[in-house]
């Protein structure tokens, strides 16, 4: 796999509008950016409302996927392309997501809304309805998955990658800075992780890093490429940033994306947890 | 919750019930172009590193805001065509900057 199989850039995008088998697919947790003006063609996705389980804290199930997907309008045999606002962080969850539940040929618009934006690319508001179709999903690839006791049976023995920035790194804050400040859990990291911020891995308009500028990355933060690597961060979308950057543009074999993150780690009663002086 | 929050249209100093300016750094202004505001310019925020933190998008007026901590801050913006930054020191409570790109 290299990296053109997994990233598209938006001039390929905007050479491959309206093709059959492509469909482009704009993900964000606040879809009035998409309701303003979105790619031609693209239908939307929304990471609260149709990813996640509207009761417990989990995704929807393989049969809500099949749902999902099929109301959508994209079958097994497309190829999904994924973009969002916020330097693609949702679309990137969205494209682990995607990969989680077996989809086979799925992309990422280099840069997101953002670059398209930038370029002065155009945006619509024209309402896109794609015919169903019957979507069949695999069971949860968890090999990109990790869960709360391996992130804790990990500590010291795999690579951990906190994603956040520094601040939330050291404690200082417990979410990114655009948001009202929540108190609700303790702040600092799990002892033994590197902290090397999601947005290192990019570049200000939000398009991905060289291969060479992210392994030179990885390697001067002191990441053991020898060992299994598990990203989080504070709700698991920054980390499938990184999880894609390890795992599918650097192509490092067993990286996990751990989604319950800081919100799930920083709740937990007895778990260690450093803080940065 | 994790993507950016709508931004405000006015620069006012009303705030969220969840924030407390006695322990909060509220950095807040406009992005300016040529004297105008500008609308849906990608706002970020740099720590005293230069390491990103945070970004927004600026409202239909250019007006952005963040919540951060007291410490040396960038505010950097960018449009089609356009970029520029502002530094700051920011204490507890507001502190309001202007960012004009060229």
């Amino acid at each position: 796999m290299s990296r053109e199989d997994v990233l598209v850039s938006a001039d390929w995008a905007e050479q491959h509008l309206g093709q059959p088998g492509i469909v482009f697919v704009e993900v964000d947790e606040d879809t009035t950016a998409y309701d303003k003006g979105h790619i031609p063609g693209a239908v939307k996705l929304d990471w609260k409302t149709e990813l996640q389980d509207p009761v417990r804290r989990d995704f929807v199930d393989k049969a809500g996927f099949e749902a999902l997907l099929s109301a959508k309008g994209i079958g097994n045999d497309d190829t999904v392309v994924l973009y969002g606002g916020n330097n693609n962080w949702f679309a990137a969850y969205a494209y682990w997501y995607f990969k989680l539940y077996g989809h086979r040929d799925v992309k990422l618009l280099d840069g997101g809304r953002k670059k398209w934006e930038l370029d002065s690319r155009e945006l619509t508001e024209d309402t896109v309805q794609r015919p169903a179709t019957q979507y069949t999903a695999q069971e949860q690839d968890t090999s990109i998955r990790a869960f709360r006791d391996e992130v804790i049976a990990a500590i010291g023995q795999q690579n951990l990658v906190d994603v956040r920035s520094p601040d939330e790194f050291a404690g200082r804050l417990f979410a990114p800075a655009h948001l009202p400040q929540e108190a609700s859990q303790r702040a600092g990291h799990i002892p033994t992780a590197l902290n090397v911020p999601w947005s290192k891995a990019a570049n200000e308009d939000g398009t991905f890093k060289s291969d060479d500028e992210l392994r030179a990355l990885y390697t001067e933060a002191g990441l053991d490429t020898s060992k299994d690597t598990i990203a989080y961060c504070r709700i698991g979308e920054r980390s499938s940033h990184t999880w894609f950057a390890l795992h599918e543009l650097l192509g490092e074999p067993n990286v996990k994306n751990y989604d319950g993150s800081w919100t799930e780690y920083g709740s937990l009663v007895g778990v260690p947890i450093e803080k940065s002086s | 919750m994790c993507g950016a929050p709508v931004q405000e249209e006015q620069l006012d100093r009303t705030l969220p019930a969840s924030v407390d300016p006695a322990t909060a750094s509220i950095i807040q202004g406009r992005v300016v172009r040529d004297g105008e505001p500008v609308a849906a310019a990608y706002v970020r925020l740099l720590d005293a590193s230069g390491e990103f933190t945070a970004e927004v998008v600026s409202s239909a007026t250019g007006v952005f805001r963040f919540f951060a901590s007291p410490g040396r801050w960038t505010v950097r913006a960018l449009a089609p065509g356009a970029s520029g930054s502002a530094d700051l020191d920011a204490g507890l409570g507001f502190t309001e900057t202007q960012v004009e790109i060229a």
